[in-house]
């Protein structure tokens, strides 16, 4: 009583294949795959239906069929087509105008969350305020597209869209101002100290310095040294400083230094 | 005879016992002596009138101790009770005097100028002040004198604050992958400098936020040996202000108690940073920043912290980097303040510099720590 047995060329996660069996009688089938182990007795002459929920995880299939003796073979499971895109953006905070800062890679998945090997084309743009300030098309090899590019110029949220035919993905990063640049101090001497402040603070690319970040003013007087870490609000930061004599005061956000202005004695 | 053991049993428990009672009314009538006010009343020299005022202090007995204070003294006992026990939340009201050391400086007939160590245990660890008392001679008992004791008082008032303020919001374990990531602030090293100093190997140096948003920083550090085996692995604790807002640079210091540098063939450093919710509030100036000889001849950095804003700062915390003439950090030094830091108020502070450095320091940068009650 000979047996003999077809396992499909391809198919396809989710739907439903056929293995044909040749021969008479009873036989025992097994299926082996990534994501299911089956037995189950069949009749050799027919054949055997494989459902949709035993191909769901795409992959290497064993199928064996042992009657007499057993025959086993070895057919595929690809992924079925994308139903959703999978776009990981970084970094969610960027200074602007720095060189291949900003990267993105998208991953095409199907409906069971297999991952799409299939070459694809997948559109990356950048646009900010509808506007769009970059795009490029991707191929996807392996079932990942991804790209890198530079920040823009201006501070604020930019979009970063990952498109594979009507499947869109999108993800928000935040250009910020990068450091401070011509940080400049004006003060004048009040009733109980000298008042300073800074011009409003830009970076080199003028965008303002977001608010919250700090300054340290440091004065310098006969009474020896002050300083205060003042928050940037609206733009500007301000600082209050106790000081009697002659003072020369200085100011510093991070590691990039100010002007120095020399405030005179009260007369 | 199967008697014999029990009874002696019971027999020496209850000597035991006496001999306890004994021992204890013995050791309590010293004590008592110690306390009494037959010793307080008879204190026939400055050290002993200092002695009894400062173990009334000790033990919260304020009516015998301000009995013990000449009449001359502009003091009234709540003042007197707030200086010892601290108010606001400060550090001082969750201190107690451990100890004290007191040598005289200077005495006469009717005179005397003593010095003390006071030791507080405190939350933070043991804190040492120095406190130099006059004395005098008043009706035929020594009696200290003790200065007006400036309590500050703030008036009534609104102080408008805009401050800014950061919020955290995280996505939840549904959201999709990839979808509200947040990445961690940017922090940086900016300098490191390995020392030996007394207590062992110091590792120190400043550290910066780079980024936009505040973070929560910690900086670590591991002594690796010739063969590549790390010795030691220690943190900067609380030598550090472990919140940093954008652009702030902080100092820190991560001791290594009893290893020596030539142990050491490298050193690792690792910076974490974790994205908090933060205030810029409350903005405190570092004001009359000069360094002197206190004394007992240490160099000392002096200050006054001014609280800016509408809150009081329960227990400022100070660290100060101390840059020699190319501005590299040659040592990093704390303190805290044992007063709270009332709204637009001031409180003096103190740092202190290794004698070994003292010479070779021509520079520093202070930044102030504060812890408030209610918030983390």
């Amino acid at each position: 009583m000979g047996q003999d047995f077809h396992a499909p060329d391809s198919a396809t996660a989710g739907e439903e294949t056929a293995i044909s069996t040749s021969g008479s009688g009873k036989g025992t089938f097994y299926l082996l795959g990534p994501g299911v182990a089956r037995k189950n007795d069949v009749t050799l002459g027919e054949e055997i239906k494989l459902g949709s929920q035993d191909t769901r995880t795409a992959g290497a299939y064993t199928a064996i069929l042992c009657s007499d003796s057993c025959h086993s073979a070895v057919f595929f499971v690809s992924a079925a087509k994308p139903t959703s895109l999978t776009f990981l953006a970084h970094p969610s905070r960027v200074p602007v105008a720095q060189g291949d800062a900003v990267s993105g890679v998208a991953f095409p998945f199907d409906p069971y969350h297999n991952l799409v090997l299939a070459p694809a084309t997948v559109n990356f743009q950048i646009t900010a305020k509808d506007s769009s300030l970059w795009s490029r098309a991707v191929r996807a090899e392996n079932g990942v597209a991804w790209f890198r590019t530079a920040s823009g110029k201006s501070a604020g949220l930019v979009q970063l869209t990952a498109t594979l035919d009507d499947l869109s993905t999108r993800r928000a990063v935040q250009q910020v101002a990068s450091e401070a640049c011509n940080l400049r101090i004006m003060g004048e001497r009040t009733r109980t100290g000298i008042t300073v402040q800074t011009e409003p603070v830009h970076d080199c690319a003028g965008n303002v310095l977001p608010d919250g970040t700090i300054v340290t003013f440091t004065s310098v007087g006969p009474h020896g040294r002050g300083t205060v870490d003042a928050p940037i609000k609206q733009g500007v930061a301000r600082a209050q400083m106790e000081a009697e004599g002659a003072t020369t005061i200085s100011a510093a956000s991070g590691i990039v230094m100010g002007n120095e202005i020399r405030i005179e004695a009260r007369p | 005879m199967k008697y014999a053991v029990p009874v002696i049993l019971v027999v020496a428990t209850a000597f035991l016992m006496v001999l306890g009672l004994y021992v204890t009314g013995q050791a309590g009538s010293n004590l008592g002596v110690a306390k009494g006010s037959a010793l307080y009343s008879s204190a026939s020299t400055p050290e002993q009138a200092l002695d009894n005022f400062l173990i009334d202090v000790q033990r919260r007995n304020w009516d015998r101790a301000l009995a013990n204070i000449a009449s001359s003294s502009p003091v009234d006992k709540q003042s007197f009770i707030q200086d010892w026990l601290g108010s606001n939340g400060s550090l001082r009201s969750f201190s107690s005097l451990e100890s004290f050391e007191s040598r005289p400086l200077h005495a006469t007939n009717d005179e005397a100028q003593m010095r003390v160590r006071l030791h507080f245990s405190t939350p933070i660890g043991p804190i040492e002040d120095v406190r130099d008392f006059h004395l005098i001679r008043e009706g035929g008992a020594w009696k200290a004198l003790w200065p007006k004791v400036e309590v500050p008082s703030v008036p009534a008032q609104v102080v408008p604050v805009t401050y800014l303020r950061w919020d955290l919001v995280t996505g939840g374990a549904e959201d999709q992958w990839g979808s509200k990531n947040v990445d961690a602030p940017h922090v940086r090293i900016i300098s490191m400098n390995a020392v030996d100093s007394a207590e062992g190997a110091t590792v120190m140096g400043e550290v910066t936020n780079e980024d936009t948003v505040p973070a929560f920083v910690t900086v670590n550090s591991t002594l690796v040996d010739g063969a590549g085996n790390p010795i030691d692995e220690e943190s900067s604790f609380d030598k550090i202000a472990h919140i940093l807002l954008p652009k702030q640079v902080s100092p820190y210091r991560i001791d290594f108690p009893g290893l020596r540098l030539k142990d050491v063939k490298n050193v690792r450093m690792d910076v974490k940073a974790t994205l908090v919710p933060a205030s810029a509030d409350p903005v405190i100036g570092v004001m009359n920043q000069r360094i002197e000889s206190d004394s007992q001849g240490k160099s000392v950095l002096h200050g006054d912290l001014l609280n800016q804003s509408g809150q009081t700062v329960n227990i400022p915390h100070v660290i100060a980097s101390f840059y020699d003439n190319n501005g590299k950090v040659v040592w990093v030094s704390d303190g805290y303040v044992d007063q709270a830091l009332l709204p637009q108020s001031s409180e003096p502070f103190a740092v202190e510099i290794p004698k070994s450095l003292s010479a070779s320091v021509h520079g520093f940068h202070v930044v102030v720590n504060q812890y408030s009650l209610g918030k983390s």
